[in-house]
């Protein structure tokens, strides 16, 4: 691979990475956005995240079972859709902009891509149904490249304790990592999977704590963990993408109700400039994002690249769209009825999901031959 | 979508066609260069999305790289766009929205081949991001004349034009946006005097351009009387379109400069520098893809409104870019290649020395609309949110502050 890809200089426009929207995307969008309005509203999520279902199960089974969007990833002869990645970031974009409390990126994304690695068709169509709810047992920071812990394998069975798992608590089935260098399927049921207070509180931690338990290997850990990473790490840009949309698009719109001074706020130069700003943020991570999932759609030699350069650019933004979404609502940002807590408590914990995104730029270091002093 | 693409397909195969064609009968290796700029213009190849009989066929604007590709592998001559990108970019739509046949035919031909180079008399002293303000007179003689007085500024090629876009006040009493009349005017005419305008960088890209008693035939107006704000729009719209149209390869604007010197030079690393490099490289490649998404959505016919973002993050990034380089380079940072006064004829942001990218890419958020105009447009076109509260809007020109 040739990271520099000087040579797009005289490249034809057919190996261009596709960074609009097809037909098809635009009518997925749709149709994710009428389910979302209807089933997931933003007090109704705020109720939802002090109950002892945080997830939102309901929700979940529209989209699988309904929709049969877990199955994106996974090819129609395995049991999915046969989609790709681009499709699966429309989904999550919408997902994002209604932080909906729902194991996608846990689930049909990142334990999805684990198993893809593997050979275990039966859990790949579970996972693609929707039917059974996956999740990779490592904690949520860990970067694409980054180092993970391992549990011991002993006798047959495993043993030990992992941190920070995302969605762990509605998962089925844990993807295991052990000090083997095996990658194993533990049944929820085995596990001991206790919810950690987490900051973001629409995509909850848990702690998985693993006594003897039985676990079926579908293969090696390190190829796996870091393919299902990378997509993880390159999708949540959509994710990011949704968040920043919904937080950009809210404060316009309030601010052009609000009234101070005798003028709606929004017409005060000083926060019109820092709202175009962020309009502009907003449509240059689009782009970053889609040339992300584009890129893991088709298996570009770019990929590791473009996740980087997506992963290094959306956190900040998602974050500061959110911050910026709660100073510019005032006193009523501040409050725990308005759910602008909900995305800057997402969006805060994102900047850390995957990678933070001063270790997607080290990464880059290594990948476009920027090497440290 | 199909449709599109399919009808591009076959007009794509007339334009490779006519091109052919175009040169078999003018071979490049045997054709002056005028005279092939010529025959390519009366053939409709010079810009194909232009009518019939000015140059085009009235094809799809994404055709035309088609065309430049075909003309590029048979190694004939072009137009040179560069120096004359005021006439292309922002005269000639407005000529073509606004002009007269007669006009049309006889500006646009020898504007295209270079022959007759254009220049911009838009901006005043005393008219800036406020263009609309502006104070130029051209008073009306009984003949049906126009004499023009008054002085424009930041005017690049002044001194090589012989023909100039210039919006003048012909109506005092009435508010601003209203009393001002869209002209051409005769850069040769003896009442048009052009003086280099020094920029911090030493050179002279632009000049000051003084008018006295000017004289302008009726026959070179651009629109009716008292509409010169709206054709002007025109123009300031297609000076940003072409802005949003570049395409970079990766590390194809500043960004590539550093980067060379921090692969070549591993002496001048240190981790401050590294950390800032590496933020600034994905920023660069961010803002190139936006920019490659933007011309994907011209190519499928949907423009978006990202092209007023572009110039912002280009101007941003320049000069953190630029400013990163001086700092790397050290005690060569601490040099600066020539302050000579001179007129260079092209201006390349990322020319010369790390020093000289530094001070001109200043210019990058001032030129073409601030960014802090452009900031507002966005908010308010784009946002919708509410304008600030104006006093000038119904105001006659001569009673506002000055």
């Amino acid at each position: 691979m040739s990271p520099l890809s000087t040579e797009s200089t005289e490249s034809p426009v057919g190996t261009q990475p596709d960074l609009l929207y097809t037909e098809e995307e635009d009518a997925l969008r749709a149709a994710v956005r009428d389910l979302l309005r209807d089933h997931c509203d933003p007090a109704g999520v705020i109720v939802r995240t002090e109950s002892d279902a945080p997830h939102d199960r309901e929700l979940w089974k529209a989209l699988s079972h309904g929709m049969g969007l877990a199955g994106l990833l996974v090819p129609e002869a395995r049991g999915g859709q046969g989609a790709t990645h681009r499709e699966a970031a429309v989904v999550l974009e919408e997902l994002g902009r209604a932080v909906a409390p729902v194991p996608y990126l846990a689930s049909a994304v990142v334990a999805t891509e684990a198993v893809l690695a593997c050979e275990a068709d039966d859990l790949l169509a579970e996972l693609a149904s929707g039917r059974t709810i996956g999740a990779l047992a490592v904690a949520l920071h860990v970067a694409p490249g980054g180092a993970y812990k391992v549990v011991r394998y002993e006798n047959g069975t495993l043993h030990g304790e992992l941190t920070a798992i995302a969605d762990a608590a509605v998962a089925d089935v844990l993807l295991v990592p052990a000090d083997d260098g095996g990658l194993y399927a533990v049944d929820a049921s085995a596990a001991t999977v206790t919810p950690q207070v987490s900051l973001d509180l629409t995509r909850p931690l848990a702690k998985v704590a693993l006594d003897r338990a039985p676990g079926r290997r579908l293969g090696d850990a390190e190829p796996a963990v870091r393919r299902a990473l990378r997509a993880g790490a390159g999708l949540l840009a959509s994710e990011q993408l949704g968040l920043a949309e919904w937080a950009l698009t809210e404060t316009v719109r309030y601010l052009k109700e609000r009234k101070q001074f005798n003028r709606p706020v929004g017409g005060f130069q000083a926060l019109k400039h820092r709202l175009a700003q962020l309009w502009l943020e907003l449509v240059s991570l689009r782009a970053a994002a889609r040339n992300a999932a584009d890129a893991l759609a088709t298996g570009s030699d770019d990929t590791d690249v473009a996740v980087a350069v997506a992963q290094a650019y959306a956190a900040p933004v998602a974050v500061h769209a959110a911050e910026e979404a709660l100073q510019l609502h005032g006193g009523i940002g501040m409050t725990w009825e308005h759910p602008v807590h909900l995305y800057l408590k997402r969006a805060k914990a994102d900047a850390l999901a995957y990678g933070t995104a001063g270790g997607h730029r080290a990464a880059l270091a290594d990948l476009i031959d920027l090497p440290a002093p | 979508m199909t449709d599109a693409r399919g009808n591009g397909m076959t007009d794509a195969t007339e334009l490779r066609r006519r091109t052919r064609e175009l040169l078999a009968a003018h071979p490049p290796a045997t054709t002056g260069r005028l005279d092939f700029l010529r025959a390519r213009f009366d053939a409709g190849l010079a810009w194909v999305h232009y009518p019939e009989g000015l140059g085009g066929l009235g094809a799809p604007r994404s055709l035309q790289a088609v065309v430049d590709a075909e003309l590029e592998a048979a190694g004939a001559p072009g137009n040179d766009p560069r120096r004359i990108g005021i006439g292309l970019g922002m005269a000639a739509p407005t000529i073509l929205g606004f002009g007269t046949d007669e006009q049309k035919r006889r500006f646009l031909r020898p504007l295209w081949t270079g022959e007759e180079v254009w220049c911009q008399l838009f901006s005043e002293p005393g008219a800036g991001s406020d263009l609309a303000a502006l104070g130029t007179r051209a008073v009306r003689e009984s003949g049906g004349g126009w004499v023009v007085n008054g002085q424009k500024v930041w005017t690049s090629s002044a001194h090589l034009a012989r023909w100039a876009i210039l919006i003048a006040r012909t109506d005092p009493d009435v508010p601003k946006h209203r009393g001002i009349t869209y002209f051409i005017c005769d850069m040769t005419d003896p009442g048009v005097e052009v003086r280099p305008l020094r920029q911090i960088t030493g050179e002279a890209e632009f000049n000051e351009v003084f008018l006295t008693d000017v004289r302008i035939p009726d026959t070179r107006r651009l629109g009716e009387i008292g509409d010169g704000w709206r054709v002007a729009q025109t123009t300031l719209m297609n000076e940003r379109v072409s802005i949003g149209g570049m395409r970079l390869p990766r590390e194809g604007g500043m960004i590539g400069p550093v980067a060379r010197t921090w692969r070549e030079r591993p002496e001048l690393r240190t981790h401050d520098l590294h950390q800032r490099l590496l933020t600034l490289w994905g920023e660069a490649e961010v803002a190139r893809l936006t920019g490659e998404r933007l011309r994907q959505q011209l190519v499928a016919g949907q423009p978006g409104p990202e092209g007023s973002g572009m110039k912002l993050a280009f101007a941003r990034l320049n000069q953190e870019i630029s400013g990163l380089e001086v700092e790397l380079l050290g005690e060569e940072g601490l040099s600066y290649d020539d302050w000579t006064m001179r007129r260079p004829e092209l201006v390349d942001f990322t020319g010369r020395d790390a020093g000289y990218r530094y001070l001109r890419s200043k210019g990058n958020s001032i030129e073409g609309g601030t960014s802090e105009v452009l900031l507002n447009i966005v908010a308010e076109r784009i946002l919708g949110l509410p304008a600030e509260p104006r006093t000038d809007k119904d105001v006659a020109w001569k009673d506002l502050a000055r």
